[in-house]
């Protein structure tokens, strides 16, 4: 499997360590990526709160930079795919408006071009069940998460809109998560904050708000006995792990749960060491999530 | 005919006691809806059994609850689907243990509840909306007959006015869960009514007061719940984003710095292509602060909060090192594709276009090439 790779913003600054970890669990899955280095980014709703045209040509230039690779095209954040999602939902609406928005890519010797070779935009997380494949992924599981209590934690961006996030062909898109955290031998814990908000997009904004959201979730899946959570999200990941600590202070309550990004887990399932995968960069201690896999598995 | 078990969240305040859970067994066509299950599950076994509502067409917007933990109208949701998500939940997380599961029915969220399903919608929802003066503020003397305006541009509000004020957008609400004085997405979608209405005179002042408010638009986490909730498309979220684009264009300073961290984010990547997270801190509480130091409201505030985070950050080696939490550091896009990007940056900020979906509709068959280029040439 061959893929135009769209990394997003935030897993080469603040998440380098999700950038790490998805290009080793790529090579043990056997997935080739093709890093759209000239692409740009996704404007994460901001610049579409600002101008919708600007935020549908820059998406439209870099779903054209990837269909000129002739290649379906993979992102790992759920923002990048909610914010993609939305500009690709106006431009495949009408063909007047790809027109005028192409009217200005030609000059770049760019054009995105609706379904062309099948085009398709997909997250890690939707990727690797869809197109990948569950079996397949249980194939390559070397060591299974055996005893490991996972919380999912989605964000917002791929799981609403229904309407817009293409729920009518892949109504199952809401379980994934829980249905990858099983495959890797992994224990799903049912908590509130599953598919809520991370608070991050207002974290500039109303702080208090913010962290309250955060805090609330992982305090919940502490109350419900989880080991750790896992997202396919960078940005969710800096409110849940970096401001953790700052959300602990909010909610007035001991935190301090691991939040493991997608590739993560699926890397330490597919044999890896929790350092290869950049976990000792993370805030919340992995500590917890490594002793429990290096006990031995009683089952 | 199908049999269904409703799990029914319920509360009877002259009784003394706290919530509790209750089961309804029952028997209907699976294309009828939640709410017709209540209603039969009140005539056949308790008459106390408590649900505002009225049409059962979804036009009265009186049967907001909770399905399944999704806000939306009990009369618009059919059994038979809220049955398989019951069935999909349960068996997402394992706790389908052989028992059929159950269809989770609750009052709305971010509501007081008075009884059983019904909330009380006063002192939330109500409140809220008559907070962004839902009502037309002319200018002048009003006209010796009607207004007159141009057709298209009433189109552009047409979907705010769809709404039935059910609540479901509240009830769904994430931020309000989290700060509950946030307008709120029912009262937001509602001034965008008016701001966006051409016989309105107090568009920049409405604009003022529901960005300067630290509860107003830019207190909205961008969850998309309400887009979800509301059984009429109205997407609450899509017209406070309206709202905030309206605001920037006016230049509105807030106390949120929403504005700022628009403008900033926006920039960045007009400079460099893909987003320096270190500037965008900097430039949202300071804009400018390369030139002159300009620190808007709260600034100094918000840097210093996000001190002991980046100092762990450096510790664990998440911010790679010290050069990256300098800002401007942040490299361009490579080979001329910065240049690509400020070219879309001046085309698109000279034109703005909006194309909105719930106008205009979706095509429901891509036009054949040919049939597009005569178009142009005609054109």
């Amino acid at each position: 499997m061959k893929l135009a790779y769209w990394p997003g913003c935030v897993s080469r600054g603040f998440t380098t360590e999700l950038h790490g970890s998805m290009a080793f669990t790529a090579e043990k899955l056997g997935i080739e990526l093709v890093e759209l280095d000239r692409a740009n980014c996704c404007g994460a709703g901001v610049i579409a709160e600002h101008n919708q045209e600007l935020a549908d040509t820059l998406n439209a230039r870099t779903f054209a930079l990837a269909q000129q690779t002739g290649l379906a095209m993979m992102n790992i954040c759920s923002t990048c795919q909610g914010a993609q999602s939305e500009c690709q939902q106006r431009l495949d609406a009408d063909s007047a408006y790809r027109a005028h928005i192409n009217e200005m890519l030609s000059g770049q010797g760019l054009s995105y071009e609706k379904g062309k070779d099948g085009f398709t935009n997909k997250n890690f997380l939707w990727l690797l069940v869809e197109d990948y494949g569950l079996d397949k992924l249980a194939e390559k599981v070397v060591r299974p998460l055996s005893g490991l209590r996972v919380g999912p934690f989605y964000g917002c961006y791929v799981v609403r809109p229904k309407e817009r996030l293409g729920y009518d062909e892949f109504p199952d898109r809401d379980v994934y998560l829980e249905q990858v955290i099983e495959v890797l031998g992994g224990e799903v814990v049912e908590y509130d904050g599953a598919r809520k908000c991370c608070g991050f997009p207002v974290i500039t904004m109303n702080r208090e708000t913010s962290l309250r959201q955060s805090g609330t979730h992982v305090g919940d899946a502490i109350d419900a006995g989880a080991d750790c959570l896992v997202t396919p999200c960078p940005l969710c990941h800096l409110n849940l792990d970096m401001q953790q600590p700052e959300a602990a202070k909010v909610v007035n309550r001991d935190l301090g749960l691991a939040v493991l990004h997608l590739p993560q887990l699926v890397g330490l399932a597919l044999g890896a060491e929790p350092k290869q995968l950049g976990m000792s960069r993370h805030i919340a201690s992995t500590g917890w999530v490594e002793e429990r896999l290096a006990a031995p598995v009683t089952a | 005919m199908a049999e269904y078990t409703l799990k029914v969240r319920r509360y009877q305040p002259e009784s003394g006691e706290g919530p509790y859970w209750e089961q309804f067994q029952v028997d209907l066509d699976p294309t009828l809806s939640v709410l017709d299950g209540l209603l039969q599950a009140r005539d056949r076994e308790d008459g106390s059994l408590s649900v505002r509502c009225s049409c059962k067409a979804a036009i009265c917007g009186s049967c907001g609850m909770k399905i399944n933990g999704q806000s939306g109208l009990g009369c618009k949701t059919q059994i038979g689907e809220a049955q398989e998500l019951a069935e999909k939940k349960a068996s997402a997380s394992g706790t389908g243990n052989g028992e059929k599961p159950t269809i989770v029915v609750e009052p709305m969220g971010n509501m007081p509840v008075i009884k059983d399903l019904i909330t009380d919608m006063e002192s939330t929802h109500w409140t809220k909306i008559r907070r962004v003066t839902p009502w037309l503020l002319p200018h002048g003397e009003a006209p010796e007959r009607e207004y007159v305006v141009e057709p298209e541009s009433m189109i552009d509000i047409t979907q705010s006015m769809a709404c039935i004020q059910c609540g479901a957008c509240v009830s769904s609400c994430l931020s309000m869960e989290a700060d509950p004085d946030f307008i709120g997405p029912a009262a937001l979608a509602k001034a965008y009514r008016f701001v966006g209405d051409p016989r309105d005179g107090e568009t920049v002042e409405r604009l003022h007061d529901l960005a300067e408010d630290p509860h107003g638009i830019y207190d909205c986490t961008h969850c998309f719940s309400c887009i979800d909730a509301c059984p009429k498309g109205v997407a609450p979220m899509d017209q406070i984003m309206r709202l905030r684009r309206k605001a920037g264009e006016h230049g509105i300073e807030d106390p949120n710095n929403g504005h700022n961290h628009e403008a900033a984010f926006v920039k960045i990547i007009e400079k460099k292509g893909t987003l320096d997270e270190s500037l965008l801190l900097q430039e949202s509480f300071a804009p400018g602060v390369k030139g002159k130091l300009k620190p808007t409201k709260g600034a100094i505030k918000g840097l210093l909060g996000s001190i002991p985070t980046a100092i762990r950050g450096l510790k664990t080696g998440k911010m790679r090192s010290l050069p990256k939490l300098i800002p401007g550091v942040h490299p361009k896009l490579p080979d001329g594709a910065q240049d690509e990007v400020k070219a879309i940056y001046a085309h698109a900020e000279e034109h703005r276009e909006e194309f909105n979906i719930y106008i205009k509709g979706e095509e429901d068959v891509e036009p054949e090439p040919d049939e597009i280029e005569t178009e142009e040439t005609t054109a």
